[in-house]
């Protein structure tokens, strides 16, 4: 895009890679960099206050509301999207079916158990699910819904969502 | 385009819990919703928004805009080449004002530039000069002759009467009040967006948008553009929830303009501030409800008057007044009513289609009513409404005939069979407590209440509207493919349509068409009537698929098709032995047929509100149980159990989901959600300040889905969208009342209605 108004460069590291941001604004949130720079859509916006939880993502081990973070202040830290979830083995072409035999435990789960409707806020609640489970591998309930309750959803109502994370942590402890 | 792939030991047919076959690219980050958009040479377009509720506009100068560098475009008004105003029932809204603002954000000019911030500062950079006039913003004043009218139109969008049976007639017990409903958002959390690329030549223009209902966009955005409609063609851009809010016009025609003036793509997203004042929000009621009864509890009459504020425009108001004042009775028998409902334009923010559609309004007020009704003839609130149960066969106040299913009745038992949950554990953990993270209540100070609501409501248009849906399916080589132009907001059609394509024809593989403007109208995803009409149209379409099928195989194999049936995934003969593949049979061969799903006429109001308006009807009981910190007055619903008329279960995860959802929202009404303007502006435009529930804030849900099949439905099965949300919300301040002992009679509640 021909951009009159900005001229940073700088690198961020996402998702095990480093990627220059090229002719930049100083003023974009690292969502934007993400959405609009990076090719990277999976985390949304959808209310620019760190409300809604839709742009989650992982900085140093952190989840943060990417709308919130400055893309320019991110230079040097560990970023991991949505997109960066899936293990992908640069041997394969992405297709529907490589996609999903690749997906995560919890994506698998949000699928079987209805988590997911219009989708929108499945990205950032995808992200939130998986960094609170590494953190706390068997919550409690109520464990659940304080961590992810940063993340709105509008359409389920979060009773589906709260049962594919019970799904995931009970095959977990099963595996374990 | 997808390809849902099966496996064969499974068959997603209709009544299986099918997955959505959008399910991996969403959890992935893939699904290209209308924001995810990007194009080669794009623009960023942006729209300057009125601050003032009503003004008159005395010049707009541009010319510092243009000068900015980065800036393509900047239009207003004069910019636009056709029909100046659009409207979903009059076209009374301008596409930018030009000589009054009539709403706080209304839209006075838009912009094209390479960046937001470059739109930012080019929309900052439009001096705009107003006179700024005194708004209209009580409904009640705004209706009065003698107050200044703020449109061309007048200020009384629409005006009906209801009288049926006798007038004057009373009874042992009267109970009355006044209830008051608060201005509610949808709050979907995609955001408005789309992307318009200009045709080489300028001659017409490719939507992708976010909407839902594709024709009808077309046809609004090719008047104001001055282009025949096939120039205009709109394509489903991915939804992110809508909920009533994207029914009408929002950045669909500032979008095209600035491609057709730019001749490049341009791209267009509201931010979450924007997006308050882009689309129109549920009706704020003001609704005086009085009914007579035996002392016995049977309901003798209903009187009521109910005042919707529409708003600067019309949007659906008149159509969501009907709904309002229809159903005055709410799911119980009554043989007379006096009724008179008004919709009036004010200068408050535009308001039309919410989930619910003014039933959720008539609803508070009725339920809140039945709840006094008992408690005036000594009954309990499932007493009260079992002896006034509606049934199939009853006349409404309309004189219509209740033709639909209706176990009312049903409903209300099994909702009570629903185990009430464990009382609140003295040393319970706080986070359970009212207040939730805020962790602010204190347990002696909670006091728990149970509460009911039960509701009727209207399923597809009404009042003479021939709400069609169109689907063509293709079968070949065994695949089937489906093409409707059904707008997929997150409600699961795109789930339900390969279902019935399996169960019709036997197939296991369907693909999924564009949804675009390539095909006849869907109608809108409203009024809980995309099941029914377009599930109605791919079943039509599908079954003449398989006539043409037997007709085939029948040639073929010298058998009368009259003979052949499908079975599993075969063809088979029902008298003899043959069998073969539906994949097999149809090798070589494309069979393709195109069919229009219409409900039954339906007739408009007389003067007396007398007549066949609505289709069809669907019902639910709800009950909350919720705990009250009396002292802070905060609240927290507990249980909410529920027993919902649904005809028929086609897919018992998606219906699930249709349900807890609705009642998520319904949630949202009763004590948090409420858009709060002071003289017309809006004080709360943000995800800060307009409180959504949060999964903490979600009652655990014990549904149950009462199966008993609607005839009049192509599959059985009745729209299940909207009963969930609408009343639960009485159902709720019920419970709080009982908890509280206070009156309540508007929602939301607020801390201060019980505390204070």
């Amino acid at each position: 895009m021909n951009n009159s108004i900005g001229n940073e460069m700088y690198t961020l590291h996402i998702n095990g890679q480093d990627r220059p941001v090229k002719d930049a604004w100083v003023g974009e949130s690292l969502l934007y960099v993400l959405r609009e720079r990076l090719e990277l859509p999976g985390a949304k916006g959808a209310c620019e206050q760190g409300e809604c939880g839709s742009c989650t993502v992982i900085m140093d081990g952190d989840a943060v509301c990417s709308c919130l973070v400055m893309a320019a202040t991110a230079v040097g830290a560990d970023i991991v999207t949505v997109e960066g979830l899936i293990e992908n083995d640069p041997s394969m072409a992405v297709t529907a079916q490589t996609i999903t035999s690749q997906i995560t435990d919890v994506q698998q789960a949000f699928i079987e158990e209805g988590g997911v409707q219009c989708g929108f806020c499945t990205p950032g609640l995808i992200v939130a699910v998986h960094h609170l489970l590494e953190k706390n591998p068997e919550p409690t309930e109520l464990q659940v819904k304080e961590s992810i309750s940063g993340n709105i959803c509008r359409c389920t109502g979060y009773g589906r969502i709260f049962a594919a994370v019970e799904a995931v942590v009970q095959v977990r402890k099963a595996s374990r | 385009m997808s390809t849902v792939k099966q496996d064969t030991r499974h068959r997603d047919i209709l009544g299986t819990s099918a997955l959505r076959p959008d399910g991996v690219a969403k959890v992935t980050g893939a699904f290209s919703f209308s924001s995810d958009m990007w194009a080669e040479n794009m623009l960023w377009g942006a729209t300057l928004r009125s601050p003032h509720p009503y003004a008159r506009i005395i010049s707009i100068d541009t010319t510092a805009a243009l000068l900015i560098s980065g800036v393509s475009a900047v239009i207003t008004a004069q910019d636009v080449p056709g029909k100046a105003t659009y409207g979903l029932i009059s076209a009374d809204q301008p596409v930018f004002a030009s000589d009054f603002v009539r709403y706080m954000g209304e839209p006075i000019a838009a912009v094209a530039a390479d960046h937001p911030e470059t739109c930012r500062r080019a929309l900052a950079a439009i001096i705009v000069n107003y006179e700024v006039l005194t708004p209209v913003v009580d409904p009640e004043l705004a209706m009065l002759a003698t107050t200044e009218q703020i449109h061309p139109d007048g200020n009384l969008i629409r005006h009906q009467h209801i009288l049926h049976g006798e007038a004057h007639i009373t009874s042992d017990i009267t109970v009355e009040g006044n209830y008051t409903i608060g201005m509610q958002d949808q709050a979907f959390l995609g955001l408005e967006a789309a992307m318009a690329f200009p045709d080489s030549g300028g001659n017409g223009v490719e939507l992708h948008i976010a909407t839902q209902w594709l024709h009808e966009d077309r046809g609004q955005i090719a008047a104001c553009l001055n282009l025949p409609e096939d120039s205009v063609r709109v394509v489903l851009g991915g939804v992110g929830g809508a909920f009533g809010a994207r029914e009408d016009i929002s950045l669909q025609v500032h979008c095209c303009l600035l491609a057709l003036r730019t001749g490049r793509p341009i791209k267009m997203q509201y931010s979450r501030e924007e997006s308050f004042f882009g689309h129109v929000h549920r009706h704020p009621a003001k609704i005086w409800m009085k009914h007579h009864a035996t002392k016995e509890g049977k309901i003798v009459k209903v009187e009521s008057r109910m005042v919707f504020d529409g708003g600067a425009y019309t949007s659906t108001s008149p159509a969501v007044l009907i709904n309002g004042i229809t159903h005055t009775q709410g799911p119980y028998q009554c043989d007379n009513a006096v009724v008179d409902g008004y919709a009036v334009r004010t200068n408050n923010p535009p308001c039309g289609a919410m989930r619910g559609f003014g039933v959720v309004q008539a609803c508070f007020a009725h339920e809140s009513q039945m709840d006094k009704l008992a408690h005036a003839c000594g009954l309990s609130p499932v007493e009260v409404r079992l002896i006034n149960a509606m049934h199939t066969g009853d006349k409404l106040i309309t004189g219509q005939v209740m033709e639909s299913v209706a176990p009312v009745e049903r409903c209300i038992r099994e909702t009570d069979l629903i185990p009430l949950p464990a009382p609140l554990a003295l040393d319970a953990n706080v986070l359970e407590f009212p207040g939730g993270s805020g962790r602010t209540a204190d347990r002696h100070n909670i006091v728990r209440g149970i509460g009911w609501g039960v509701s009727m409501k209207n399923l597809m248009y009404s009042e003479g509207f021939d709400d069609y849906a169109t689907a063509r399916c293709t079968l070949s080589n065994g695949i089937a493919s489906l093409k409707f132009a059904t707008s997929e907001v997150g409600q699961g059609f795109v789930t339900l349509a390969p279902q019935i394509a399996r169960s019709v024809l036997g197939v296991d593989d369907v693909v999924l068409e564009t949804s675009d403007t390539q095909i006849g109208s869907a109608g809108s995803t409203s009024a809980s009537r995309q099941t029914w009409m377009s599930g109605g149209a791919v079943d039509g379409a599908c079954r003449l698929v398989r006539e043409r099928l037997f007709e085939h195989v029948g040639r073929l194999h010298n058998i009368d098709p009259i003979r052949l049936m499908i079975e599993h995934t075969d063809v088979i003969d029902t008298i003899g032995t043959f069998r073969i593949s539906v994949t097999q049979a149809t090798q070589g061969i494309t069979l393709s047929e195109t069919f229009e799903h219409h409900h039954r006429k339906t007739e408009d109001l007389d003067e007396n509100g007398q007549g066949n308006c609505h289709v069809a009807f669907a019902f639910v009981a709800h009950r909350a149980v919720v705990d009250v910190d009396i002292e802070l007055g905060l609240v927290k619903v507990v249980q909410v159990a529920t027993a919902q008329d649904v005809g028929r279960v086609l897919n018992p995860l998606s219906a699930l989901g249709q349900l807890e959802g609705g009642i998520a929202q319904g949630l949202g009404l009763a004590v948090m959600e409420e858009i709060i303007l002071d003289n017309g502006r809006v004080k709360n435009p943000s995800f800060t300040d307009y409180l959504l529930p949060t999964a903490l804030d979600a009652p655990h849900v014990v549904a149950i889905m009462i199966e008993e099949p609607e005839p009049q439905a192509p599959l059985g099965a009745k729209g299940i969208g909207e009963p969930p949300c609408i009343s639960v919300t009485p159902a709720i301040v019920a419970a709080i009342r009982a908890a509280t002992g206070k009156a309540l009679s508007r929602v939301p509640v607020r801390p201060q209605d019980i505390c204070l």
